[in-house]
């Protein structure tokens, strides 16, 4: 035979080696923090107007990237809330119920656009009080709340179109308790389909990320809505429950845990409450031994650390084909070690501060478990600020489907990673879990794409990308992943009661 | 030809019939690159990476109509990018057609700045076998430090993989001690599958780099085709232990781009690859944008173009 390639022999040890250390030295590139103004004190905003709180009660907002304080908002207690629910019911019966679809759609037009004009100002906002990174909140977070709003002003007017031959009325008044996770953009899916829709809403931003919803108040205010329509409280646990309980209140509307949402299912059965929960998750990203490997390995990294981890749908459980194992684990190490972690208003930041002291904890509680549980713990060799609430990307390999960190939610960088053989296990195994809100499946061959998608029990399944949001494509939950969906056409209905026309 | 009894990976890629390529996802790709170009790059890594992309040229000149005269000039330009800059360095080559490669040589003589020759029928690689291989050695005799070659594209097309394995293997033993560059001609191939399938052909039959393009087709050079081909290198290296080189080519004029590509290489293969020895840049007018930085960097200011000379 003519074979002329250069010869060349396999070393079979493994000291093969890239090295990353200068990939994670760049010079600081700070966002400034002059583009967002942060008042010392914010107030309740309720019938259009900031207003001190009845019980005279004020909380701190820390910047979980360096624990200083940047503010302090006000705490509702049930009275609060009351008077909230008061200014909605007010608001529906005498404005909102009666506007012409198209005038209610101006308005969300109008915040949507303030939005985007104020979206510097936004994302500054976002990382300083969530942790994120400035390069998320400004390439993802804020745009997407500017598409929500747009895309949900456009089917108010357009009901009977969405609901043929029937009458869409909406419900009345809106309890909306979100966390804090993508607090602004929580606060948009919950409150664009809703207003939509002709609700009026009482929305509760999580404890310690309010600040971006106190600005969409004040653009609401800016954008001239009816007093009322929206209204935004701020305050911790005791206040989500007196808006759960408020028997004014026509529906509830919830993302946070499962723990939560299971509370709330018992407080409102027996009502005639409606109730949309959006709670925790433990996807599985799976990998075929078929898969475009580096783009899948990409698709791991950005589903598990994208936001710190602190996404519901986040990608936590990884099952890769064994025949492709070694490399796979491999390739993740060697990008674990490119992934640049610290201060989130640098603009090179990939992995910014854990949301919280408390969440940290919950964390570091997890990392233990794993290694106790005999499974084999991975971190970068990154260099962590000294001050503010960081974690390392972490990896676990040689995990069991029986470990907790399998198993359980721990809404942070940690990713568990687990062999599979055949198509037919890495179904039941991606399966058995109590959650079902999302699944990622990495192969070439469009049949199995289809094959998995099938059989998956989540609601929303990614093949060969992760993490893809759109306002036109409903997300929700199976099992204890909660019900109900949001986005999209489906995300008008939990809004809406659809009379029959005969 | 004697059996040989090891068996190579170059052996094994081939039996295979060439389908060891791992598929490459459009838009994965294509997201991938677009983060590197996020990262943003400021003060002494700014000023670091100007230096070293400067470093990283291959200074080229293609053309029919190039002259004695003309290769003369861009090669003093080479060694003295900006003589009022202290400190500056020189790019790395000067690449040009084997009928220039004499006059550049004795121009670039005890400069450091090595001489690279275009060979095998460039661009098209359309020329009979025996043209390519006399070629490739009338080069290398003139004194070529590196040969970049032409894969037969049309060949690859056909699927006849076997070929232009062969072709390579046989300009690389025609090359002696001068380093192959494997220019893929990402544009004609078109899809990632093919650029990634063509980039472990090259390097399985011997290159030292694979370079995407000749710069006579467009698309010449981009980031996701770059990017496959640096997962190409990545995998190999773990594969053999041997450490490939990589040269973008055509379509890389402003600094911002070259430090986006920069960011890349150092995030893919990373620090072992951050030297002329194993990343180059074909391209004419990159150098002067960098310098026109470098200026700005050092005085705060920009300075009009015509500070820099041309040749």
């Amino acid at each position: 035979m003519n074979h002329k390639g250069i010869n060349m022999s396999i070393p079979r040890n493994n000291t093969l080696k890239l090295k990353f250390d200068s990939a994670r030295k760049y010079a600081p590139a700070p966002e400034s923090r002059a583009a967002a103004k942060i008042d010392p004190r914010y107030d309740l905003f309720i019938n259009g107007k900031f207003e001190k709180p009845l019980s005279k009660k004020y909380f701190d907002t820390i910047n979980p990237a360096n624990e200083e304080k940047l503010s302090e908002v006000a705490e509702a207690n049930a009275a609060d809330v009351d008077k909230a629910v008061s200014a909605a019911r007010n608001a529906y019966n005498k404005y909102w119920k009666k506007m012409p679809p198209k005038e209610r759609g101006k308005y969300i037009f109008r915040i949507a656009r303030m939005v985007q004009e104020r979206a510097r100002e936004l994302a500054v906002v976002e990382t300083l009080d969530c942790g994120k990174p400035i390069r998320e909140s400004r390439d993802f977070d804020i745009p997407v709340v500017g598409n929500h709003f747009f895309y949900y002003a456009g089917w108010a007017d357009k009901l009977e179109y969405a609901f043929p031959n029937r009458n869409a009325q909406p419900l009345g008044v809106a309890g909306q308790i979100i966390p804090w996770n993508f607090p602004l953009l929580m606060a948009a899916w919950k409150i664009a389909p809703a207003l939509a829709t002709g609700n009026t809403v009482v929305l509760k931003p999580a404890e310690t990320t309010p600040l971006s919803a106190l600005k969409l108040a004040e653009i609401i205010q800016e954008a001239d809505l009816p007093p009322g329509v929206v209204n935004i409280i701020t305050g911790a646990g005791a206040t989500g429950a007196a808006i759960v309980n408020h028997h004014d209140i026509n529906k509830i509307a919830f993302t946070g845990s499962t723990e939560v949402g299971k509370i709330i299912q018992r407080v409102i059965s027996g009502t005639n409450k409606k109730a949309t929960l959006e709670l925790g998750g433990k996807a599985a990203n799976i990998i075929f031994d078929d898969a475009p490997i580096d783009q899948a390995v990409e698709g791991v990294i950005n589903g598990i650390f994208f936001n710190q981890g602190h996404v519901c749908c986040a990608g936590s459980r990884l099952y890769v084909q064994e025949s492709v194992f070694k490399e796979v684990v491999r390739k993740i190490k060697d990008r674990l070690e490119t992934l640049i972690v610290g201060n989130p208003m640098d603009k090179n930041t990939d992995i910014g501060a854990i949301n919280s002291k408390q969440q940290l904890d919950t964390i570091h509680k997890y990392l233990k478990i794993g290694q106790k549980e005999g499974a084999e713990m991975y971190q970068s060799s990154c260099d962590l600020p000294t001050k503010g609430f960081y974690c390392r990307p972490t990896i676990f390999t040689n995990v069991a489907q029986s470990n907790r960190i399998a198993q359980e939610e721990i809404f942070g960088p940690v990713l568990a990673i687990q062999s599979f053989r055949t198509d037919d296990e890495v179904i039941e195994k991606a399966n058995n879990t109590p959650y079902g809100l999302s699944a990622g499946v990495w192969t070439d061959k469009g049949s199995k794409i289809f094959n998995m998608t099938t059989k998956l029990r989540a609601g929303v399944v990614w093949a060969n990308t992760f993490n893809q949001f759109d306002p036109t494509s409903p997300f929700g939950g199976y099992k204890e992943s909660g019900y109900g969906r949001e986005g999209g056409l489906h995300g008008l209905l939990p809004y809406l009661t659809l009379q029959s026309i005969s | 030809m004697a059996v040989k009894t090891t068996v190579t990976p170059g052996l094994i890629f081939r039996q295979a019939g060439f389908n060891l390529s791992p598929r490459v996802d459009q838009v994965g790709i294509e997201e991938r690159a677009a983060r590197f170009t996020k990262r943003s790059i400021k003060k002494e890594t700014k000023v670091n990476g100007l230096m070293l992309a400067l470093n990283m040229i291959d200074l080229t000149t293609l053309e029919g109509k190039d002259s004695e005269g003309k290769v003369k000039q861009m090669c003093y330009k080479a060694m003295h990018l900006l003589d009022t800059y202290p400190g500056l360095p020189t790019v790395a080559a000067v690449c040009v057609y084997p009928s220039m490669v004499k006059t550049a040589k004795k121009a670039l003589e005890g400069s450091g700045v090595k001489v690279a020759s275009v060979a095998t029928g460039f661009p098209s690689g359309q020329e009979p076998h025996s043209v390519k291989i006399s070629d490739t050695k009338f080069a290398v005799q003139n004194g070529a430090d590196e040969i970049d070659m032409v894969i037969s594209r049309g060949k690859f097309l056909e699927g006849e993989y076997n070929f232009v394995f062969d072709e390579i293997a046989s300009i690389k033993e025609a090359c002696g001690e001068a380093r192959l560059k494997v220019i893929l001609e990402t544009g004609e191939l078109v899809t990632y599958d093919k650029v990634r399938r063509a980039s472990d052909i090259a390097m399985y039959a011997g290159a030292d780099f694979i370079k995407t393009s000749t710069g006579k087709v467009t698309p010449a050079a981009t980031m996701p085709v770059t990017l496959v081909m640096l997962g190409a290198i990545r995998d190999f290296y773990f594969s053999t232990g041997k450490k490939i080189g990589m040269k973008p080519a055509g379509g890389i004029s402003k600094s911002k781009l070259a430090l986006h590509y920069l960011v890349m290489l150092n995030e893919i293969l990373g620090e072992d690859w951050m030297n002329n020895h194993l990343f180059r840049f074909g391209a004419s007018s990159l150098a002067n944008d960098l310098l026109m930085q470098l200026m700005k960097e050092k005085t705060g200011v920009y300075q009009g173009k015509d500070y820099f000379s041309i040749d």
